[in-house]
């Protein structure tokens, strides 16, 4: 982000509007969901998936992941992949508990 | 003898090094959060019954302390931009905005611990308490921490603008970025906490 023109930024600054009106609306939104009776699985997938896309649109945009350079990249796989790992360590407890 | 590449990018990693070091950082903080809420996780699959958080946690003041934070977020971005227009003292007002929001998420946090320790709830009473102090906890300290920094940068590290004000705007990305860390993990902890 070093490069930028006062006008680019300029552009920038009306994204950042745009994006903090959006998370606003899906604060609203996730705990909308909440007051609903969709059952546990339903309610999990609804919560995550609305936090997912606010958690992007914070990376994308304030965090400027949607125009970085490599370096970032590979340094966010590394720890995508560690977290994924880290998620998927319960899944044993939860297969053997479905074996009971 | 000058820092090398506090400004200008690294021919190699394409990065002024603070930023590199502080999306390593970052990269250390995700397992760190990760490994607790890897944890979350376990715990709640392994009982036998498990709380819905609205029936012991206060929503309202949540969702109101989500808002504090992702308008927290949008003004230390605007900080930055700030900095980058030469527009100094927008800077100022966006970076105190940014730590009278985060002040304001730590007294209504306050108030929700409180109300807790009042009716005789803490972490040792349950395993869903226990997993809900320790991740806001947690967070409540990268706030903090945050704040330092900020205020740090806000007041007397402001003096960097005169002397080098390239390297200062580089310092409110860096800091920048950590505090967008701060808010991104406490989107995903309002729901798994106090939603489902």
């Amino acid at each position: 982000m070093a490069d930028l023109t006062p006008e680019e930024i300029r552009h920038h600054v009306k994204t950042y509007v745009i994006v903090f009106v959006a998370l606003a609306f899906f604060t609203v939104v996730t705990v909308a969901i909440s007051y609903l009776d969709l059952g546990v699985g339903a309610s999990v997938v609804l919560a995550l998936g609305v936090a997912s896309i606010k958690g992007s649109l914070v990376a994308c945009y304030f965090m400027h992941l949607i125009d970085e350079k490599i370096t970032v990249y590979w340094t966010l796989l590394i720890t995508a992949t560690m977290f994924l790992i880290l998620m998927l360590l319960p899944l044993g407890n939860m297969l053997a508990q479905i074996k009971i | 003898m000058d820092i090398p590449y506090t400004v200008k990018d690294r021919p190699d990693t394409g990065l002024y090094n603070g930023k590199l070091g502080i999306w390593l950082f970052l990269g250390s903080e995700v397992m760190l959060f990760g490994g607790l809420f890897s944890a979350y996780v376990f715990l709640r699959t392994g009982a036998e019954s498990w709380p819905t958080g609205a029936d012991i946690l206060n929503v309202p003041l949540a969702t109101l302390n989500t808002l504090f934070l992702i308008t927290s977020s949008v003004t230390m971005v605007m900080s930055w931009a700030s900095l980058k227009l030469k527009e100094f003292d927008k800077f100022k007002l966006y970076a105190g905005l940014t730590l009278l929001l985060a002040a304001s998420f730590l007294v209504v946090k306050y108030f929700e611990y409180t109300a807790k320790f009042h009716h005789g709830l803490f972490p040792s009473t349950n395993n869903f308490l226990g997993i809900y102090f320790t991740l806001t906890g947690l967070h409540v300290l990268h706030i903090i921490g945050g704040m330092i920094v900020i205020f740090f940068f806000w007041m007397p590290g402001a003096k960097m603008w005169e002397s080098d004000p390239d390297r200062f705007t580089n310092r409110i990305e860096i800091v920048g970025l950590y505090w967008h860390f701060v808010d991104l993990v406490w989107i995903f902890l309002f729901p798994v906490l106090y939603l489902l």
